[in-house]
C-alpha cells in the first residue's frame, strides 16, 4: 500500500463527497419512509456527480444532474404517488429477513474492495494532466469514435419507451 | 493527485448499498432505488477508469453516458411494469407476487395466501 496519509486537497474533497453520498444512500436504502428513501437517493446522485466533477469528467457529471437527478427520481417519485405510497412510515417496506441480504451485500462489497484495490492499489492520478471531459471532447468522441453504438442505443431507447408505451396502455382492463 | 483507492472504495460501497436495498426491499420502488445505486457505482468505476488510463478515445466517459441512457431507459420500464403490476393486483409488494401468469380464475389472483 502506498501512503494513504496526508490527504490531498482533491482527495478531502472526494472524501467528503463520498461520506456525503455513501450516508445518504445508507438512509435511502434503510428508511421505511418511502418517500425519503427517493429524496436522499437524490443527494446521493448529486454527490456522485460531484464525483464525477472532481475526476474532470465534466459533461457526465452535468448530465448525471440532468437525466438522474431532473428525470430520474422524479419518474420515481410520480411511481411512488401513482401506487399510492403512503406519505408516512410504511412498516412493510422491508422483508422480515435481515441477515442474508445484509451477508450478500457486505461480502460483495468486501469482494470488490479487495479486487479493485488489489488491481489498482498503488495508482495514483493526475488531475492537472488530464484532459477535461468537457462537452466538446465527450461530443467528438461519441460522435467520431463511438457513432454505432450511439445510434444503437437510440434504437434502444426508442424500444424502451414504445415498450412502456405499450405496457401502460394494454394493462387494467382483464 | 488524487488516489484511486477513494473512488473504488466508494464505488463499492455504492455497489453494496445497491445490492442490499434490492434483496431487502418489499417494496417494487424502492427495489429499482437500489438497481440505481449499483448503476451509479458502475458510471464511477468507468469515469475513473477513463481519468486514470488517460484514453484518447474518452472509452470510459462515453460509456458512463451510455450507462446513465440505460438507466433512463431502464427505470421507464421498471415503472411502467411497476404500474401495470399495481393496477391488476393493487400491490407492488414483490414477496406477494409469486406467480408470473394470468390469472384464470377468482381464486388463483397470483398473490400468495
Amino acid at each position: 500500500m502506498v501512503d494513504l496519509w496526508p490527504l490531498s486537497g482533491p482527495e478531502w474533497v472526494f472524501v467528503l463527497l463520498g461520506v456525503v453520498a455513501v450516508a445518504s444512500g445508507l438512509f435511502a436504502v434503510t428508511t421505511r419512509n418511502l418517500v425519503h428513501a427517493a429524496l436522499s437517493l437524490v443527494v446521493t446522485l448529486g454527490a456522485v456527480a460531484g464525483c464525477f466533477l472532481l475526476l474532470t469528467a465534466e459533461f457526465v457529471a452535468w448530465v448525471q444532474v440532468l437525466i438522474y437527478v431532473g428525470a430520474v427520481v422524479v419518474l420515481l417519485v410520480f411511481g411512488l404517488m401513482l401506487t399510492r405510497a403512503p406519505i408516512g412510515e410504511s412498516p412493510d417496506a422491508d422483508s422480515e429477513s435481515r441477515w442474508p441480504p445484509l451477508v450478500v451485500a457486505v461480502s460483495a462489497g468486501a469482494a470488490v474492495i479487495v479486487l479493485l484495490l488489489d488491481a489498482f492499489g498503488r495508482a495514483t492520478v493526475d488531475l492537472n494532466a488530464a484532459e477535461i471531459g468537457t462537452a466538446e471532447v465527450a461530443g467528438a468522441a461519441v460522435f467520431r469514435t463511438w457513432v454505432l453504438p450511439f445510434e444503437v442505443l437510440s434504437v434502444l431507447l426508442l424500444a424502451a419507451l414504445v415498450g412502456a408505451i405499450a405496457l401502460s396502455k394494454s394493462g387494467g382492463e382483464e | 493527485m488524487i488516489h484511486v483507492a477513494y473512488p473504488a472504495v466508494l464505488s463499492a460501497l455504492l455497489l453494496s448499498l445497491g445490492l442490499y436495498a434490492v434483496l431487502r426491499r418489499r417494496n417494487a420502488i424502492l427495489v429499482l432505488i437500489g438497481v440505481e445505486l449499483m448503476l451509479n457505482a458502475a458510471t464511477l468505476l468507468l469515469v475513473l477508469g477513463d481519468v486514470l488510463t488517460a484514453d484518447d478515445r474518452h472509452s470510459g466517459q462515453v460509456l458512463a453516458l451510455f450507462v446513465i441512457t440505460l438507466a433512463a431507459a431502464e427505470i421507464g420500464l421498471g415503472l411502467a411494469i411497476a404500474l401495470l403490476v399495481f393496477r391488476q393486483r393493487a400491490d407492488i409488494n414483490i414477496d406477494q407476487l409469486r406467480l408470473l401468469r394470468e390469472s384464470e380464475s377468482e381464486e388463483s389472483k397470483g398473490i400468495a395466501p
